[in-house]
């Protein structure tokens, strides 16, 4: 460390426990997690350094006290300045024909950002999670579908049905947070809920249990055979005539108590994840789901719960609706927003070499490394981001609600939580790299 | 930076001013008496022969928050045939009925409008609401909280709080959300729908809270007068769209007993039962109604025929509406014990029958109304139009052949059953300045906008005069907003960032002791994650936030 090092690291730590003493933090949100439960409670040290007091929460408690990095710009894996490094960017764009901002995992500044440089840039931008995301994303745009939120599930579901998972695989939380929550609003005893898990295998069921010990109910079946289990349901509960006694090792009988339970349900939910669903064209079978929500409204109350939004993914695709009319997989490269969600998926981009720069943006899982490819690729990312074969240019940035402000959206698209700078950083934000990679571009 | 705005024909209702030739000084952003002597005009725009008003403001727009941008997202085919390219200063984008924030801006600018005000921003969803909002160039904007559904509320109510502990909540909301007014959408019957409840009348009582809408208008009414907040509250009453709603309607300005409030989108509640069909027009008794209660305004909420979109809060009404899609899907939710919304694609057609005579209805709505200041210019963007059918609106009030002729294209049955035709009225530039304008920024409580007296703000729009109202209204000459020049014969030349509009009423902050033990044990977010601060607003350079003046909090009226 040199002289001038030295200073600015002192000068750094003088900032940080001016701005940020040690103290005691609450009303927290994990921000990559996609129900975005605020109730965490860390401690800050002196030096910035943070850990999770309560509650238990192991993807939170990774993510904040994940040791605080030396990371620096690197060029072809040689630290730069930053200076160069945006230099280098900016010249691999400058170059390119049809450059793709992929990973997208950032927040609603960051996602501006991210807009601002694809317009001027005629890029192309899409998420790391959209393969799970477009499934809802089709369904919405194809026949729309009756959906509610956590606080409405937390207070009035009686019966949960949830497809093909067990959610806590993805959202640890879920059941401790909006299920067997003590006290709801429209439902005396929240230990009389009923939840059924229909399809899939293996599932961890155990959360379902109540904490009286009520057991779920557990149908399963074979993942990629949930289409028909679903598509008979559907049918039974429409009062449609179904010629088996079983389907996908499910009885007929099993599948018309389950609708009569439906029907009876004051406020059914049923929920699912679209990276659980993980069949050919499962926006079809989501379908289904929203069609015996639709049939089940006609006398009741039901409505659909789909869970998403890790890795900023309903953040990135709300922002760039409302910026250009479409969510990711939409293009600028024709000079205006043109969304083809087959045609702009990253994995066939780079398959089929139709992108020649890959921008990785990845704020907040270090593990998540941009897709094996040999187009030229920059890393705009996480600092402790390590990688095997060292991309073109990597660039280290703040990480949004740990150290830089921000929003962020929750899993059901109703609430976004403001994101806080819980600690001081040289790193600059997203939002600064892009802009001066834009500026540059322009002023060239 | 001086401007001097010579020689305009200047119609400013705000200050009687009905087409007077006069200049117009404005000084940094702000207009002025008249620079002193010494003083270097730096821009001299002649407008001899131009007409000139202040900047347009549309009172009530859907153009920002959850169930905007779910019309967005789920209309590609909406946006397939309008996208945008970049301009020397516009960036791209695209979208007709649900147009993209950035196109919502521009094309707002373009046509003289320099306010928008979101209507239905549900509480849980404002922080959505106003980052969508800031990335609106170059437009002022604000919100309306939505309450009178919300759990919290009906809480209070049935637990019959008194008057005071209702008037803090209002306060709390309007801090807590970054908001200008407050809204009430189908009283208590977003609720009531999450019951199973179907329908609910203005006395008719929600299953679980046993309450009225009756009762939550009357304290919501009574809670926006005692907190002094200049814009009434805006009501979207019971019965949206049903047939025979017009009783509901007249009911409901006999219910607030006096107080100020706007019915907004009226046209959608003057339905009688009238004819073969049992569809009829209630124009005429709803335009007398307003006529006579002078504690009522109300915005027409006037369809023009084509694709759109409906986005609601009403998911009571949207639901039982989305058999009507086109095309044929919807979107539906129930959020947050706070309240819900509804998105319905719909084509309206000249040739439907139903269609024909609301297009009818509305238009006799502006025109048997009398007081320009208590009616007001609106589509309900999008619902009854995209906003950008504002001047074909405008010609059809200011040119009565023009109406005439369009009216003979209507479904026939549509035509025996309305009176449009018979009524002779024209509005005059004096009269669209007024609902536009003066009305608008009155009505919304904003007291430097809407005028082109001194201390204004520079927003002012430069028209030249067409007997082609629709021509003449599409394509400003210049737009000014805060003394920048914006746009020029109808194109953005400069983007800017508006302004939000808030109101901060005083409260008794003790209430959210209650408050927080409510979020604690029934929400699934921290209350101090709930409110939204003027910072998040103000970051990421999206313009300011303004804090409107109000009248200050009056005793308890009772």
């Amino acid at each position: 460390m040199d002289l001038k090092e030295l200073t600015s690291f002192r000068m750094e730590n003088m900032t940080q426990s001016t701005h940020f003493p040690a103290a005691t933090l609450e009303a927290v949100a994990y921000p990559a997690d996609g129900l975005l439960s605020d109730d965490l409670k860390l401690n800050r040290d002196a030096d910035g350094n943070l850990s999770l007091e309560s509650p238990p929460c192991p993807k939170s408690k990774t993510f904040f006290g994940r040791p605080r990095t030396n990371a620096a710009p690197a060029i072809d894996g040689q630290p730069s300045t930053l200076e160069a490094a945006i230099e280098k960017a900016t010249a691999l764009f400058r170059h390119a024909k049809h450059p793709l901002l992929g990973g997208l995992a950032t927040d609603v500044y960051g996602m501006r950002a991210v807009m601002n440089l694809a317009e001027s840039a005629g890029a192309t931008i899409d998420h790391m999670n959209s393969k799970s995301s477009m499934k809802n994303i089709l369904v919405m745009q194809n026949s729309g579908w009756y959906i509610t939120t956590l606080s409405e599930v937390k207070n009035r579901v009686d019966l949960l049905l949830v497809i093909g998972t067990d959610i806590v695989s993805y959202f640890p939380r879920f059941f401790e947070r909006v299920i067997w929550n003590k006290e709801a609003m429209f439902t005396e005893n929240t230990a009389e809920r009923e939840i059924v898990y229909l399809g899939g295998r293996d599932l961890n069921t155990t959360p379902g249990v109540s904490p009286t010990g009520k057991q779920p109910d557990v149908l399963p079946c074979d993942l990629d055979r949930v289409p028909e289990v679903l598509a008979a349901l559907r049918a039974i509960v429409a009062g449609k005539p179904l010629k088996t006694d079983n389907v996908a090792g499910i009885s007929r009988e099993a599948l018309e108590k389950l609708a009569e339970r439906l029907k009876a349900a004051k406020y059914s939910v049923i929920a699912w994840t679209g990276s659980a669903l993980d069949f050919p064209h499962a926006e079809l079978s989501i379908q289904n789901i929203v069609g015996i929500v639709q049939e089940l409204n006609k006398t009741t109350r039901s409505a659909g719960l789909p869970l998403s939004g890790n890795d900023g993914d309903v953040t990135a695709y709300n922002v760039s609706t409302w910026i250009s009319g479409y969510p990711f997989r939409n293009s600028y490269r024709r000079g205006y927003p043109d969304y083809d969600p087959y045609h702009y998926d990253t994995s066939r981009l780079l398959a089929e070499g139709e992108t020649d720069v890959l921008v990785w943006i990845n704020s907040f899982n270090p593990e998540r490394l941009p897709p094996k490819s040999n187009v030229p690729t920059i890393v705009i990312g996480h600092p402790a981001m390590q990688f095997e074969q060292a991309p073109d240019v990597f660039i280290p940035i703040a990480i949004p609600g740990l150290e830089a402000n921000g929003a962020q959206f929750r899993s059901d698209s109703s609430v976004t939580l403001p994101l806080r700078k819980l600690r001081e950083t040289s790193l600059p934000t997203l939002s600064d790299v892009l802009s001066s990679i834009e500026s540059a571009l322009k002023a060239a | 930076m001086l401007i001097k705005l010579t020689g305009g024909r200047v119609y400013d209702p705000a200050h009687q001013i009905d087409g007077k030739v006069m200049d117009i000084f404005v000084r940094d952003g702000r207009i002025i008496d008249r620079p002193g002597n010494n003083e270097t005009i730096d821009q001299e725009y002649d407008l001899r022969g131009k007409v000139v008003m202040a900047g347009a403001i549309d009172m009530h727009t859907h153009i920002g928050g959850g169930k905007v941008n779910i019309a967005r997202l789920m209309l590609p085919e909406d946006h397939r045939n309008s996208a945008t390219t970049h301009t020397d200063a516009c960036r791209a984008g695209c979208g007709h009925a649900a147009p993209s924030t950035l196109n919502t801006g521009y094309r707002y600018a373009e046509m003289g409008y320099t306010a928008g005000f979101e209507p239905a921003l549900s509480p849980v969803n404002a922080r959505q609401s106003h980052l969508e909002m800031c990335d609106i160039p170059i437009l002022d904007k604000g919100g309306y909280a939505m309450i009178g559904s919300d759990d919290y509320f009906l809480r209070l109510l049935a637990a019959k709080k008194d008057q005071n502990a209702i008037n803090d909540y209002v306060a709390w909301i309007l801090h807590a959300t970054q908001a200008i007014g407050i809204k009430v959408v189908n009283p208590g019957g977003i609720n009531a729908f999450k019951f199973n409840q179907r329908a609910l009348d203005l006395d008719e009582q929600n299953i679980h809270y046993q309450v009225t809408p009756r009762e939550i208008l009357q304290s919501l009414t009574r809670a926006v007068y005692e907190l002094g907040i200049a814009h009434p509250l805006h009501v979207h009453g019971n019965n949206l769209g049903v047939p025979g709603n017009v009783e509901t309607t007249l009911k409901t300005m006999g219910a607030v007993e006096g107080y100020p409030v706007h019915l907004t989108h009226i046209q959608f509640h003057s339905y009688g039962t009238e004819g073969d069909r049992k569809f009829s027009s209630g124009a005429a008794a709803v335009a007398e109604a307003l006529n006579k209660h002078k504690n009522v305004s109300a915005d027409v909420g006037q369809i023009l025929f084509g694709q759109t979109v409906t986005a609601s809060g009403d998911t009571m009404r949207q639901y039982a509406n989305s058999g009507h899609a086109s095309p044929n899907k919807s979107v539906l939710m129930d959020i947050e014990c706070d309240s819900g919304c509804g998105v319905v694609p719909f084509k309206y057609k000249d040739q439907n029958f139903v269609n024909a005579l609301q297009w009818a209805i509305g238009l006799e709505i502006f025109l048997l109304t009398e007081d320009p200041w208590r009616i007001f210019l609106t589509t309900d963007h999008p619902n009854g139009a995209p906003f950008t059918s504002y001047p074909h609106l405008i010609r059809l009030l200011m040119d009565k052949s023009f109406r005439n002729d369009m009216f003979t294209k209507l479904n026939l049955d549509a035509q025996a059953m309305s009176t449009l035709t018979s009524i002779d009225r024209e509005y005059s530039l004096y009269e669209i300045a007024i609902m536009t304008r003066a009305g608008a920024a009155k009505l919304v409580g904003l007291h430097d906008r809407g005028h082109l007296g001194v201390g204004g703000a520079g927003d002012i729009t430069v028209y030249t005069d067409n007997p082609d109202r629709e021509a003449m209204f599409a394509k400003p000459d210049y737009v000014f907003k805060d003394g920048e020049l914006v746009v020029r014969d109808g194109q953005v030349v400069k983007v800017t960032w508006g302004s939000t509009h808030t109101v901060k009423p005083d409260f008794d902050r003790s209430i959210e002791k209650d408050l927080k033990q409510y979020f604690d044990r029934y929400h699934t977010m921290n209350m101090e994650n709930y409110k939204v601060s003027a910072a998040e607003l103000e970051d990421d350079g999206r313009g300011k936030v303004i804090v409107q003046e109000s009248k200050g909090r009056r005793e308890k009226t009772a």
